[in-house]
């Protein structure tokens, strides 16, 4: 068995025969990247959900965040779960796919069939591994524009992500604009702070110190730095949760009995929910896709490429802002959203921006609130009105 | 967008629709639940913005459609650039601003006229209430107590009529309403208004030109 046949037969599904869509891009031109490589001839995997109208202007992208996936709103093929915006997405839903054709790409870097450190290189017959070239977020825009290009859109409707997600959709209108009507990003950033690093290299070091991972090469030797990935994804699970949020769905109750262990077994149910967390996430993700894609998220600094001035990427702009933040986030808070809003006020674009009360911390965006959907589906409503865009029922 | 019917809004919120041209570029600033800039972009087709503090006003505004921002005139008006917006309108909010001097002149670099409705607190019932009764007054318009009202920089027609003259900013037009919600100009008379007139609104323009005028 070749070495990344193993690590596919690792895994609880096979990633080159996901539902949904997979296409080969950059064989007539291949793909440039930030950091000078360039893609000749990789795989891109996307889900879509919804009809595109005859005119091609119902489209809407939504950008998934760091351990998302293009499984939107169906049940998951690895894990058998809802997909992770099921609440948002789906008929007669916020996101309605009565109305609109929704996108989701696994992004460059992924691991759910988009080229990334898990896939073959064709080059050599073997994984990528940390061959792997480094990747930003606007890589993975430039990435997204290919499929768009493949489907014969010229201009989405709407771009909507999320963390991650919602730096796509900065770098979409920035780079851009004349294809994106909309753009929503939601519980994000415009550059990733000291703290959001430091965050990330805590990951990134929990799964390099694992002996298993093998410098990257883990796959070589069948094996998966199961126990450094769940550390990273203990630690990042920490700051996408509030607080308050943590003390009130666990306090500090005990997992079993009532009496403390005295030992360093499980004793709190957070402790319990925490290598839950961890667990779960190592059966469908890979680790050095971990380690590239936060990588990316450090690496993003919109503000530096525009001479520091955040407006200048925006300037002229016609793309119809929209930016959400939730009050208990503090892994992207409120006035990181507030940044990019002031940048679009100096240049008098067309921004909604609003704060909603929550006490989920981060993954509120993930979340039932319903403060947040009313926001976002009276945004898209009046947006599709500027756009001309029939209701659902006329389509 | 023409089949909609006409939102029925506020007469004081009527008089300043009536000073905006159709199709014109309008920054609503305290916006509440977007009333004004509803109306405006259906009967006006006005491309409208609005700023407001209160989230439960921009989750109103922006799931009615409406571009509007969670935000603070007294800090966040300085971010837009000149001359952005053909009229920016403050409606019942100049006396509820930490630094309204401030606020006016930068309405008028950001817009090349500003609206602003305002309580008059020279109205003839507020200055018997208060000869009569010795507490602070309360009437429709301002109802809260004085502790708890939002209103904490008031002033009397002849007191903005003032401030604009020293600032520099000359008054287009003046409209007033009286204790019974109607319009009217009392005979063109300041000090007539200044007693008889519950509610103000004003146009205002930049005595110095603007750069792109």
């Amino acid at each position: 068995m070749r070495a990344h046949e193993r690590l596919h037969s690792n895994l609880p599904v096979d990633r080159r025969n996901l539902p949904g869509h997979r296409v080969f891009f950059g064989r007539d031109t291949p793909l440039q990247l930030d950091c000078g490589a360039v893609l000749a001839d990789f795989p891109v995997a996307y889900q879509t959900y919804g009809t595109l109208n005859k005119n091609r202007t119902n489209a809407i992208l939504v950008c998934h965040a760091l351990t998302g996936d293009q499984f939107v709103a169906e049940r998951h093929p690895v894990t058998g779960k809802d997909g992770w915006w099921s609440l948002m997405v789906g008929p007669g839903k916020t996101i309605d796919t009565n109305r609109f054709f929704v996108i989701c790409v696994n992004v460059l870097g992924g691991c759910m069939g988009s080229i990334g450190p898990a896939e073959v290189n064709p080059a050599t017959g073997e994984l990528w591994g940390l061959r792997f070239p480094i990747i930003t977020i606007a890589d993975m825009v430039r990435a997204q524009t290919m499929v768009l290009d493949h489907l014969g859109i010229e201009q989405l409707f709407a771009v909507i992500g999320g963390s991650m997600g919602g730096m796509q959709v900065l770098e979409w209108a920035a780079l851009f604009p004349e294809r994106v009507f909309a753009a929503v990003p939601i519980a994000t950033a415009s550059h990733h702070t000291a703290q959001n690093i430091a965050f990330h290299e805590v990951g990134r070091q929990a799964i390099m110190a694992d002996p298993d991972w093998c410098d990257g090469e883990y796959w070589r030797v069948g094996k998966r730095p199961h126990r450094g990935l769940a550390v990273a994804r203990m630690a990042a699970h920490i700051t996408y949760l509030s607080e308050s949020k943590l003390t009130k769905k666990f306090g500090r109750r005990l997992q079993t009995g009532k009496a403390l262990s005295y030992g360093f077994n499980v004793d709190f149910q957070v402790e319990s929910y925490l290598r839950h967390q961890g667990i779960t996430f190592v059966e469908r993700f890979d680790a050095n896709s971990y380690l590239y894609i936060t990588r990316a998220m450090d690496y993003f600094d919109m503000p530096a490429r525009y001479g520091g001035q955040l407006a200048n990427a925006f300037r002229d702009t016609k793309v119809r802002f929209c930016l959400i933040s939730f009050t208990s986030d503090w892994l992207y808070p409120t006035p990181e959203s507030r940044r990019i809003v002031h940048a679009l006020n100096a240049v008098a674009a067309n921004v909604s921006f609003a704060e909603i009360v929550s006490n989920a911390g981060h993954d509120a965006f993930l979340l039932d609130e319903p403060d947040f959907r009313r926001v976002l589906g009276g945004f898209l409503a009046g947006a599709a009105q500027h756009r001309g865009l029939a209701a659902a029922n006329s389509r | 967008m023409t089949a909609k019917p006409a939102p029925s809004i506020r007469v004081d919120l009527q008089l300043i629709a009536q000073m905006i041209e159709a199709n014109s570029r309008v920054l609503d600033v305290g916006c509440g639940d977007g009333m004004l800039l509803a109306y405006l972009w259906h009967v006006k087709n006005v491309d409208g913005r609005g700023i407001e503090l209160s989230s439960e006003g921009v989750n109103a505004c922006v799931s009615a459609g409406l571009s509007v921002i969670q935000g603070d005139a007294d800090t966040d008006l300085a971010d837009y650039p000149d001359a952005a917006f053909d009229y920016v309108v403050l409606s019942q909010t100049l006396q509820a601003m930490r630094a309204p001097r401030q606020v006016l002149i930068e309405l008028l670099r950001i817009g090349k006229h500003a609206i602003v409705s305002m309580p008059n607190f020279a109205h003839w019932r507020l200055r018997l209430a208060l000869l009569f009764t010795g507490r602070m007054p309360r009437n429709r318009v301002l109802a809260e107590a004085w502790h708890d009202t939002p209103s904490i920089h008031l002033c009397t027609i002849r007191d903005f009529v003032a401030l604009c003259e020293s600032i520099g900013i000359t008054v287009e037009r003046s409209l007033f309403l009286n204790d019974q919600g109607s319009p009217s100009h009392f005979g063109r008379s300041l000090a007539l208004a200044n007693l008889l007139g519950e509610q103000a609104v004003f146009m205002l323009s930049s005595r110095k030109k603007a750069p792109n005028a």
